[in-house]
């Protein structure tokens, strides 16, 4: 396993929503390790836990017990939490959404701007950081486009680099692929690979399409709130 | 940082636009109803600087003329003219009445004074067209807002007044033009009956014995005399000399000719806190109600455009984006707005306020004031939407 100290690691993970006998345990016991620079994928039937495991890792939904480290930083640790974790998910993890969720009002340069410009990084250099990244995923050309104005694909690469510019060392993905056709599909899972690789960065793409999971090396699956891991078939993606 | 909630306004500007007009128009109402109360005031202020006095004389226990009717003899301002520091004195009356204009009626308060030049207390102080009146009867300098003009014949009663003078602006409190006769006439005006109605009371008259007795062969002709001029008038306005204080004239009349005296200050109170009083209060209920109206409106447009963006604002709070800068950027939108609805608010009531009626005044003070309330009642206004933006969870942007 590659150096941890900059994935996630997760440790003995519980949830229970509610209390007493009407108590749910969302998720029961969660291990989970993720390596800088790997995709894994998260799947499991609907009810399982994928989105409460992802709301528990993006530090929106606080856990009931366990440990999580982010990044080489505990964020949780049995009811113990990270002070900060507004700045904890500007800096340390970037989100993709099943559906791109663009600000809608902004053109693709802000919108991917708009992080580090929150992060307090002037506006000349949070656009050039920008547009960098905008170059690599190939939508540059698209820059001063408005949101409604691209396709499905190109919304998609533009919410991918969105999550990469503050340079995480995390990457939630929610079902990113759902919206498009095969091709843009895996064109997207290639995407997240390669910035994987380039940003040392640790994806976790939660997924239910049959057309992608074969394209991981190591799955997860979560059923009743455990999670197992499992080997995938790792198909090449041209 | 860029700005939000500029972006937001630009990206859809024809909503904010249009929103921004309908409010306008409704900010314009509120200033146009402030104008109504300051033109209301302005025309009191009028009517006491037309009238040159420092100092009213009425009837006892009245609050005449302008707010309520005062009748004193004709002769009392010769005592009055004696009095410690008065420099002189004249009388006046008024009475409001419509007359007929180019076939049109208009209702014009008619003033009756003694002519004579500029400076003479009742007089208009400065013409615009013409002279001021110097025969005894039948000549009249009427306002630019009843529409004649000079050489005109106005018919008062069954007189006829030819206009030798314009004035601008002499308005009665309640913004009616004013037309000036000389006193006598207008004295006659007052209490002038149709024929029919003076032959009928003649007749009554001599057919009373008491007042036809044998002995006294010259009785009924004084009364029928008597019951055909008008000795009164509604009050004699004073001008007082260099050096004294108003108060310090008035007191000596109240007490020896014990009449009633109003000072300026007096008068203006009388005329600003009673006679148009209700109607400040009628206006001020207006206003009331428009601000609370454009609250609700802008609150409840600030609000719909926000749960329009939940969403977004859960993605927003989910990569990181404070609270202050989302409640910033509602606010922002809302005073966007504010201000759109106050540059149309102000525009409208420029444009539409000369074609009023009365005379509606619109103060650059009030203009300031309702910028200044604009932008409050939007920064209250978007508190509902900023509070429901805040309490959106993040988590909302994540599926499940």
């Amino acid at each position: 396993m590659a150096d941890l100290q900059r994935g996630i690691l997760i440790e003995g993970l519980r949830k229970r929503y509610g209390e007493g006998d009407t108590a749910v345990d969302a998720l029961k016991h969660v291990d989970m390790e993720v390596a800088p620079g790997e995709v894994v994928g998260l799947i499991g039937p609907s009810g399982s836990g994928k989105s409460t495991l992802l709301k528990c890792l993006g530090a929106v939904t606080e856990p009931s017990a366990g440990r999580m480290t982010v990044g080489g930083e505990i964020i949780y640790d049995n009811g113990w939490k990270i002070p900060d974790l507004r700045a904890l998910r500007r800096d340390k993890i970037g989100f993709v959404f099943q559906a791109p969720y663009l600000i809608p009002f902004l053109d693709v340069t802000d919108n991917v701007a708009l992080l580090p410009m929150l992060a307090g990084v002037s506006n000349a250099e949070a656009r050039k950081r920008a547009l960098e990244l905008l170059s690599a995923l190939d939508v540059a050309h698209r820059a001063n486009a408005m949101p409604a104005q691209l396709s499905g694909g190109e919304q998609q690469r533009v919410s991918i680099a969105r999550a990469l510019v503050n340079r995480p060392p995390v990457i939630l993905a929610d079902e990113p692929t759902a919206p498009l056709d095969s091709e843009r599909a895996l064109a997207v899972i290639r995407l997240l690979n390669q910035m994987a690789q380039q940003y040392s960065t640790a994806i976790i793409v939660v997924t239910h399409d049959e057309k992608i999971i074969p394209t991981f090396k190591r799955i997860y699956q979560i059923r009743d709130g455990r999670t197992h891991e499992q080997a995938g078939e790792g198909r090449e993606l041209e | 940082m860029i700005s939000l909630a500029g972006r937001d306004i630009l990206h859809s500007w024809g909503k904010f636009v249009f929103t921004g007009v309908g409010l306008g128009l409704l900010i314009g109402v509120t200033l146009s109803m402030a104008g109504v109360y300051r033109g209301m005031v302005d025309d009191a202020w009028s009517l006491l600087d037309n009238s040159g006095a420092d100092l009213w004389v009425v009837q006892k226990d009245t609050l005449g003329p302008y707010a309520e009717s005062s009748s004193l003899y004709d002769d009392v301002y010769r005592s009055i003219r004696v009095m410690p520091g008065v420099a002189s004195a004249a009388n006046v009356t008024y009475l409001t009445m419509q007359v007929v204009q180019g076939g049109r009626d208009v209702r014009a308060m008619v003033v009756g004074v003694v002519p004579g030049g500029p400076g003479e207390p009742g007089q208009p102080g400065y013409l615009v067209a013409g002279r001021h009146m110097t025969r005894g009867h039948y000549e009249a300098v009427a306002d630019t807002a009843a529409g004649f003009k000079l050489d005109e014949i106005i018919e008062i009663r069954r007189n006829r007044y030819r206009v030798v003078g314009l004035t601008r602006h002499t308005v009665s409190s309640a913004g009616d033009p004013m037309i000036f006769i000389p006193l006598k006439d207008a004295q006659e005006a007052q209490f002038l009956k149709d024929n029919d109605v003076i032959l009928q009371q003649r007749r009554r008259t001599s057919e009373n014995p008491a007042f036809d007795r044998p002995g006294v062969p010259g009785l009924l002709d004084s009364i029928i005399t008597s019951q055909s001029t008008n000795t009164y008038v509604n009050a004699v306005l004073v001008v007082i000399k260099p050096g004294y204080a108003p108060e310090e004239v008035a007191e000596p009349i109240r007490r020896w000719k014990r009449l009633q005296v109003y000072t300026r200050t007096q008068m203006e109170s009388i005329l600003i806190g009673k006679l148009i009083a209700t109607s400040a209060k009628q206006i001020g209920m207006f206003l009331i109600i428009l601000a609370t109206v454009s609250a609700a409106i802008v609150a409840f447009i600030i609000y719909t455009l926000t749960l329009g963006k939940i969403r977004e604002i859960a993605v927003l709070k989910l990569i990181g984006t404070k609270n202050r800068t989302i409640a910033g950027m509602i606010m922002q939108q809302s005073l966007g707005l504010g201000l759109i609805g106050f540059i149309v608010g102000k525009i409208a009531a420029t444009l539409w306020v000369p074609i009023f009626p009365k005379y509606v005044l619109l103060l650059p003070g009030d203009a300031a004031r309702g910028f200044f309330a604009v932008m409050l009642i939007c920064l209250l206004a978007s508190l509902v939407a900023v509070r429901a933006a805040l309490k959106v969870d993040p988590a909302e942007a994540i599926g499940g």
